[in-house]
């Protein structure tokens, strides 16, 4: 075989294993371990609002995922639907409600500053209806957080002595205790794709809390698609 | 049986071509050389948004403009090789035959040894002067004279926040520095081992937990800079990234005391002792990791 044959089946056999490890990589650090989902919307005075409704369980359940017991989110779909995915596609310049149904229990920040909301409406929160600043960081259970946008939300979590725990998500809002949580935030104009994350360590039985579920799109973390 | 082709000697050759290469790599290097430094150094990183980084454009222009002459003679040995030494199509004819040459070698020798210990000795200089934007260690070795504001740098899995500890001790997860100022930046960490990079400030140390890794710089005027993790440290690593700002002092005391009134409601929890979940301000936190509840 000619040298020039050579050298160009080398260079495409370079570029095709180029595209792959990129398509690889882009997928993992995108879109791996969990689908996109459109959250409907509607509008007031000429901008979109979204109504987005999640809950975190301290174990996802065999129905939702190959790893019953991780520490997980699940959103809520149109139909009611408790879904696992964590990448959510979202109009830009939005106001987005936010509501949030927290079953587990507490397990403490590790930097406790992150106890106080930021980012979001008057910086405040409403847990059971009533507005706070912070929480206790020690209470904390699970942090919503969107560093790009400044925005953290920490929820406090579950007594230990809850009368009705759940088990395997999805749990229960009428059935499980729980703590529910209100917020406000507002989508950027310009749009975008924002990483957002739980702050707390909070995958039992890892390293440091943050292996599986931590490491692992789909779980405690994905992605805002901020679509102008 | 054919008999094998003899390779024949080469013609005597009478020019000199040393001669012709040292006048050729000369005059490319007197011509290249202020070129490159002229044209091409200013647009050498990090740019000049501080001190520290304006001086690292000027050492890496000299270093940049110091290797030029190196380059000029590769190219032109490289070209003149090429060109002169080169084989008639169909030719069989032995190259010039390669004797050793003690003093070329010596020459060669002395030359390299003397642009690498005058590199060596002009990197240490500089660095010595204000440490150059890195990180030096919990006992810094070059501390500029002065007054300077101390901002704590804490990497998170996957965040930097900011501890401003002469302002009251508020933290933030902006990172604003007043302009024409000094600053000691303390960088540690909570978790694994992060890299915190302010690109146009010319400045990147490590954040290592229980580590309290001190970095100076001195900022200029205003100016919003990219702060990235420079260190892989987990998932969200290529997304461990925001913009800081270089503010003027009116700005930045407004700024401040913004951040003071929403720490508030949160500065009673951190000023806990550590056993009891707080994290008053310390040169390294330890927090406990396993809480976990769930």
């Amino acid at each position: 075989m000619r040298l020039g044959v050579k050298l160009l089946l080398v260079a495409a056999a370079v570029a095709v294993a180029g595209v792959v490890i990129g398509f690889y990589v882009s997928n993992l650090t995108t879109l791996a371990g969990s689908s996109s989902y459109s959250l409907p919307h509607g509008e007031k005075n000429g901008h979109p609002v979204v109504d987005l409704v999640f809950q975190t369980d301290a174990a996802v359940g065999p129905k939702l995922s190959p790893n019953p017991d991780w520490v997980s989110y699940l959103i809520r779909t149109k139909g009611g639907e408790w879904k696992r995915d964590t990448v959510w596609d979202l109009p830009a310049n939005a106001t987005v409600h936010v509501t949030w149904f927290n079953f587990d229990g507490a397990s403490g920040l590790r930097n406790p500053y992150l106890a106080r909301p930021q980012g979001v409406d008057g910086n405040q929160i409403r847990v059971y209806g009533k507005p706070v600043d912070h929480i206790d960081p020690n209470l904390a259970s699970h942090t919503f957080a969107v560093p790009a946008l400044g925005i953290i939300v920490a929820a406090p979590g579950v007594p230990d002595d809850a009368k009705r725990p759940c088990g395997y998500g999805p749990c229960s809002v009428v059935k499980n205790s729980h703590e529910t949580i209100k917020f406000t935030f507002h989508t950027p104009a310009k749009g975008g794709h924002f990483r957002w994350q739980c702050f707390v360590p909070c995958a039992a039985g890892w390293i440091d809390g943050f292996g599986g579920p931590m490491q692992t799109i789909g779980y405690m973390d994905g992605f805002l698609n901020v679509k102008a | 049986m054919a008999a094998e082709p003899t390779a024949a000697r080469p013609p005597s050759d009478s020019t000199n071509h040393g001669l012709r290469v040292v006048v050729a790599w000369l005059v490319l290097s007197a011509i290249a050389t202020p070129l490159v430094a002229v044209f091409v150094g200013h647009l050498i990183p990090p740019g000049n948004g501080s001190t520290q980084g304006t001086e690292q454009v000027f050492d890496n222009t000299w270093m940049l403009s110091m290797v030029t002459p190196v380059i000029c003679l590769l190219a032109v040995f490289f070209v003149y090789g090429l060109r002169t030494f080169r084989a008639s199509p169909g030719a069989v004819v032995d190259g010039p035959p390669l004797r050793n040459d003690s003093q070329i070698q010596i020459l060669w020798i002395v030359c390299t040894s003397a642009i690498v210990l005058f590199l060596a000795g002009f990197g240490t200089y500089e660095l010595l002067q204000n440490g150059a934007g890195g990180g030096q260690g919990p006992n810094p070795i070059a501390v500029p004279a002065g007054q300077k504001l101390p901002v704590q740098v804490i990497g998170q899995q996957w965040e930097f926040t900011y501890r401003y500890p002469t302002l009251g001790g508020f933290e933030s997860n902006h990172l604003v520095l007043p302009e024409n100022t000094d600053v000691e930046l303390n960088v540690t960490s909570l978790d694994v081992i992060h890299s915190f990079w302010a690109y146009e400030l010319g400045v990147k140390a490590d954040a290592n937990p229980g580590v309290d890794n001190v970095a100076f710089v001195k900022t200029k005027g205003p100016l919003t800079f990219h702060v990235r993790c420079a260190e892989l440290c987990g998932l969200w690593h290529g997304y461990m990234y925001n913009n800081g700002r270089v503010v003027s002092a009116a700005q930045f005391k407004s700024w401040a005391s913004q951040q003071q009134k929403l720490y508030a409601a949160i500065a009673p929890y951190m000023n806990r002792s550590p056993d009891k979940g707080g994290a008053p301000y310390a040169k390294t936190y330890f927090p406990a990791p396993d809480r976990r509840a769930g």
